[in-house]
């Protein structure tokens, strides 16, 4: 079978003739101006590795998952693009739960308490994560990171934990953070092809809020064809119409976050 | 982006390894379906490795392409594109068999 090949200068093409030529499909990318050193220079010694390089975040996230367990806690990673309203469906979320639920909310950002200051006040307990480290800031929560937050949550008190996550529709998707069920949050005005362009990130998630549904009568935006493009990358995805604004969805919203 | 801390756990899952002696190659495999662009990997990678055992190695990325196999008619399907569906029946139950790796498969180290 020919295997996909990647040379140095970006050029990419098959090899389907070259029948057991190619085992495996390589870029050769030197770390400095060092060349090619795959030739196996002599006086070096190969030692096998096969380690995952999430191992020791998923040992983290399964930790965080058995906490959970442990307390009995229901646990949302909510992630998105910036601005597609997830502390505003969040802030909804806790007026409609102040009283029935006991809920906590872990709350990613690069910068800035902004957002776990607008979830103040409405009775739940709210711990920050800024993820900036001098580089400028990581993209993601990681189970580290969230785990590192649950000192200041009372997890013995809570019956749900929503994760926010850092906006951003790329790295996110790619970390475990030991939740129970992943939901994104996402917004008309980003379009109709935001799952073939994001597919990692569609893909894993649970359910789709689609948030913002006020403004579709303003838009152009074909709502058949976003699901029709979310069903080609995950066809397993529940979708939820939702407007935090006007509070329609919000409940059925509220329904999954209790099976989830 | 995520690349960074990728290049931190790659640096520490190799230095346990490597214990004290000098790396000149890093061989990874990284699945179609993980998000990293090698470029900006290997621009990390320089960056996480000044001054240890591994400043100056390289990295060799062995890119696996992604497969999902039909629990309908049991075809396989090599993604071209995003799409989960089966390329022999259309069927969308399907399942990711090879694409999500992302692992240290060996590394090279300098002779004593």
């Amino acid at each position: 079978m020919g295997r996909f090949h990647r040379h140095d200068d970006g050029t990419e093409h098959d090899h389907d003739t070259e029948l057991g030529e190619h085992t495996h499909d390589h870029s050769h990318v030197a770390g400095r101006d060092v060349g090619d050193m795959t030739g196996y220079v002599t006086g070096t010694e190969r030692v096998q590795v096969l380690e995952a390089i999430f191992d020791e975040n998923d040992r983290v996230a399964a930790a965080n998952r058995a906490d959970f367990a442990e307390h009995g806690v229901r646990v949302v990673n909510l992630m998105s693009s910036p601005g597609a309203g997830k502390t505003t469906l969040l802030r909804e979320t806790l007026v409609r739960l102040q009283g029935r639920s006991r809920v906590g909310i872990i709350e990613g950002d690069i910068e800035t308490s902004i957002d776990a200051d607008r979830l103040e006040g409405l009775g739940a307990s709210v711990a920050l994560v800024n993820t900036g480290n001098g580089f400028g800031g990581e993209c993601h929560l990681d189970a580290p990171m969230v785990r590192s937050a649950l000192g200041r949550v009372p997890l013995a008190e809570l019956d749900v934990l929503f994760i926010e996550n850092v906006g951003n529709l790329v790295c996110p998707a790619e970390f475990d953070v030991g939740e129970h069920a992943r939901a994104m949050v996402y917004s008309p005005t980003e379009g109709e092809e935001k799952p073939l362009k994001y597919p990692v990130m569609f893909r894993t998630a649970d359910v789709v809020v689609v948030n913002k549904i006020d403004l579709l009568p303003y838009l152009d935006v074909d709502m058949d064809l976003f699901r029709r493009n979310l069903a080609s990358v995950n066809p397993d995805a529940h979708v939820l119409m939702v407007s935090s604004k006007t509070g329609e969805g919000v409940d059925a919203w509220l329904d999954w976050v209790a099976g989830a | 982006m995520h690349e960074l801390s990728l290049c931190r756990s790659i640096g520490q899952i190799v230095r346990r390894h490597a214990e004290d002696r000098r790396v000149t190659v890093v061989h990874l495999q990284v699945g179609q379906l993980r998000q990293v662009v090698p470029d900006t990997l290997v621009y990390c990678w320089g960056l996480v490795n000044e001054g240890t055992t591994c400043e100056g190695s390289v990295l060799d990325v062995d890119h696996v392409p992604a497969v999902i196999e039909c629990r309908d008619c049991g075809a396989t399907t090599r993604l071209v594109e995003m799409s989960m569906a089966c390329g022999a029946c259309g069927s969308t139950a399907v399942a990711v068999t090879a694409g999500e790796e992302l692992l240290v498969t060996s590394i090279e180290l300098q002779g004593v």
